[in-house]
């Protein structure tokens, strides 16, 4: 036997043995699902984790970012008016809106369950329109019909004898244009979350309680809200993100106005940072939001784990 | 890439005897590449006039063009410009609105030779343009006429004399100097009194956006109301602010009673709606009532706007073509630049945009398809300020720039006229926009 093939003999081996481990490595489950989870790492890393430092860091610049200036941003909005009045506007306009959503979402979910199933889809695929429309584009549409001097809305209103309603010009009114819009995008969502979760409940679990004799609001109260409840408590914490972020409602319908009596955190840190060149003091205020929902994911997040431990 | 760019010496070199670019190059390509972000023009068909030009520049001088039309739709040019400056990355020219060239002086090249050549060959600028596109001694950019815009009265001829008695077409001549002493905010107050009778009030507007800010700006720089002074300090607390705001107040009560709610397209609207008298507009809206209200349009007229108790303003709002620090070729976009300043294609912008782009040359302020547009004829030949017959100003001027954008963008004046004339006392108003103005001038 030649030299050459004993002396391969081993590496053949360490070759097969190697090739072995990373078949095994690749086989693992915890491998496999990180490999495909990756993309989505990178991306996260890419587009969220890699701003959110930028963002911080730029709130610790001054106005004209050649200075570090540490909090002084921070201390110095919590000086402003302006940025209080946005603090209680953004609590205002996301609680309510998230709430409506909720409610309507869970109202409208339950008549789409009680509707017969062959009729089901139809208006499934019709509630959920305001919700696929991109929303700069149906907040365009609001925009006219509640434009001041022109508004399809003050048409019908003057055909029955009242208004005109300064919809986006007087404070109030504006105020609730806004979460009226923000309702009708995101009232759908509720609705298709909710109607999975009542989908999931048992049957059986209806047909027991109506030997029992509980009646509808019994079964509501004892079966439908406590097998939804994780779904409600999650759909609202993520409702409420995103509600607490909105931009393109309100800077499409008011820009912030009337005397930036619509500002939430995310437009008023565009006008701050974008369009008054102050990027550090923008970026202070869009920061703001991150403790506000921290808490609020905490909560919630809390109680959900707390449930899934019981159960 | 160094030894095929323009250099420094070769652009003075070719600009020395005041002639236009000319440079310097050999053989294709041979001046490298250059990336311009010019604005988007909402005139259809304006953007082809800087693409011509830029194209037939490119090709004299063998350079590799790549421009993007980038729209102002969504603020998406002032995202743009944000990134680009952070990431010190992307075009080497960008068409940068108003403050902009304050706000990113650190990030734009000096363009001191480059307006030394424009200034001799095209008259000087006009003040605002020297407070926005300067500081100190160093010019950050030069004034681009795409998008530089007045924004001054666009009355109804038929509707001023009808109600409020006033002939804005012998007082703003086509043709002639202006006969317009008579044309003062007192004047301006009686005729939105009357039109407001007649039906048909002035339509200005109080909301946050660039309109109504401008006409506030402009009212408030004819009583010398300043709320920060050129030094910096804060001058809410004073007789022309107190004047300005109880003038403006009164004006507001014969404005739509929505005008709080306005935004940038609202004035446009209600002129072509011809449910108004007057706007305060560059001749978007006219324009577009020739294409859609015909009977509209032929009533309108550009003109100056009324003088106060410390002179005439009437806003300005220039656009600025800046080239970037990180830039890899500024000799061929300071030639380029030249290049889009001349007398032929200035003209050519201005035509292709029916009169709306504005030179912020002095020389450039009379040219013909001003005093040839119609319907009427002369509709326009006031717009761009022939006789200099009001001064050019800023909302939010003189206060240093930094500040003064603040109170621009933050629409500081507006929302003391609104919370003025919704009941806030006067002193409480004060009070509340010396506040806001102090937190704009920290550093």
């Amino acid at each position: 036997m030649p030299d050459g093939v004993i002396s391969a003999q081993p590496d053949a081996t360490a070759a097969k043995f190697q090739f072995g481990a990373a078949r095994n490595f690749f086989r693992q489950r915890s491998t496999v699902g990180f490999l495909f989870t990756l993309p989505l790492i990178l991306l996260i890393l890419i587009l969220v984790i890699y701003p959110s430092f930028y963002a911080a860091y730029l709130s610790t610049l001054n106005k004209r970012m050649t200075s570090f200036v540490g909090l002084a941003n921070f201390a110095f909005l919590f000086t402003r008016e302006t940025f209080w009045m946005v603090v209680k506007q953004s609590c205002l306009f996301a609680v309510t809106a998230v709430f409506l959503k909720a409610v309507i979402g869970f109202v409208v979910a339950h008549l789409v369950n009680a509707t017969p199933a062959r009729g089901q889809r139809k208006w499934r695929g019709m509630l959920l329109v305001p919700w696929v429309m991109p929303p700069a584009l149906s907040t365009l549409t609001w925009l006219w019909l509640f434009d001041p001097s022109y508004s399809a809305l003050n048409w019908l209103l003057a055909l029955v004898g009242l208004g005109p309603v300064p919809w986006t010009g007087d404070a109030a009114w504006a105020r609730l244009s806004v979460i009226v819009v923000n309702v009708w995008y995101g009232a759908p969502f509720f609705m298709i979350m909710y109607l999975a979760a009542l989908k999931s409940v048992p049957a059986e679990l209806y047909e027991v309680a109506a030997i029992d004799g509980a009646g509808w609001w019994q079964r509501l109260w004892y079966i439908t809200l406590p097998m939804m409840r994780n779904i409600i408590a999650i759909t609202t914490l993520f409702s409420l993100i995103v509600t607490f972020a909105n931009f393109d409602i309100v800077w499409i319908l008011t820009a912030g106005g009337p005397v930036d009596r619509t500002h939430v955190f995310a437009t008023w840190a565009f006008r701050l940072g974008i369009q008054g060149g102050d990027i550090p003091l923008g970026a202070s205020v869009s920061l703001f939001m991150v403790p506000i929902l921290a808490v609020a994911a905490i909560f919630i997040l809390r109680d959900v784990n707390k449930r899934a431990e019981r159960i | 890439m160094a030894g095929t760019q323009l250099t420094r010496r070769r652009f003075m070199h070719a600009t020395a005897a005041a002639a236009v670019s000319a440079p310097f190059v050999r053989g294709a390509q041979a001046a490298g590449s250059l990336s311009v972000g010019f604005w988007d023009h909402w005139v259809p068909g304006a953007n082809k006039a800087t693409e011509e030009i830029v194209r037939a520049w490119a090709d004299k001088e063998k350079v590799a063009v790549k421009m993007d039309f980038i729209t102002s739709q969504g603020n998406k040019n002032l995202l743009t410009i944000a990134a680009e400056a952070q990431a010190k990355s992307g075009h080497d020219i960008f068409a940068l609105p108003t403050w902009y060239p304050q706000d990113y002086a650190e990030h734009l090249e000096p363009v001191n030779d480059v307006m030394d050549v424009l200034i001799q060959q095209n008259g000087d600028v006009n003040g605002t343009v020297s407070y926005l596109g300067r500081t100190k001694d160093r010019w950050l950019a030069v004034p681009a006429t795409v998008g530089s815009q007045i924004k001054g009265p666009c009355s109804r001829i038929d509707l001023m004399r009808q109600h409020a008695g006033i002939d804005v077409q012998a007082m703003y001549p086509a043709g002639g100097p202006p006969q317009a002493d008579a044309w003062t905010l007192e004047a301006f107050l009686k005729a939105a009194e009357a039109c407001h009778r007649g039906g048909v009030p002035f339509g200005i507007g109080l909301g946050q956006t660039s309109d109504s800010v401008d006409t506030a700006g402009a009212i408030f720089q004819s009583f010398g109301a300043a709320l920060v002074d050129q030094a910096g300090n804060v001058t809410v607390k004073s007789d022309p602010v107190r004047q300005a705001l109880e003038y403006y107040k009164k004006l507001a009560t014969f404005l739509p009673p929505d005008a709080p709610a306005w935004d940038d397209a609202s004035n446009n609207k209600w002129l072509v709606s011809g449910r108004g008298a007057l706007i305060c507009n560059p001749p978007s809206a006219w324009a577009v009532a020739k294409r859609d209200a015909p009977n509209v349009a032929q009533q309108c007229w550009l003109h100056g706007m009324p003088a106060g108790p410390r002179g005439r303003f009437a806003p300005f709002l220039p656009f600025f073509w800046g080239i970037w620090a990180f830039s890899r070729n500024k000799p061929a976009a300071k030639s380029l630049l030249l290049a889009l300043s001349t007398h032929d294609a200035v003209a050519k912008m201005v035509d292709v945009s029916g009169g709306y782009d504005l030179p912020a040359w002095a020389k450039l302020t009379t040219l013909p398809t001003w005093a040839e547009a119609e319907p009427p004829k002369g509709v326009l030949y006031h717009y761009p300020n022939p006789h200099h017959h009001q001064t050019l100003s800023i909302a939010a001027a003189p206060a240093p720039p930094a500040v003064a954008n603040q109170i621009y963008n933050q629409a500081t004046m507006t929302k003391m006229v609104v919370r003025y004339l919704q009941g806030e006392p006067l002193d409480a108003t004060l009070s509340w926009a010396e506040r806001e103005v102090e937190g704009f001038t920290r550093g």
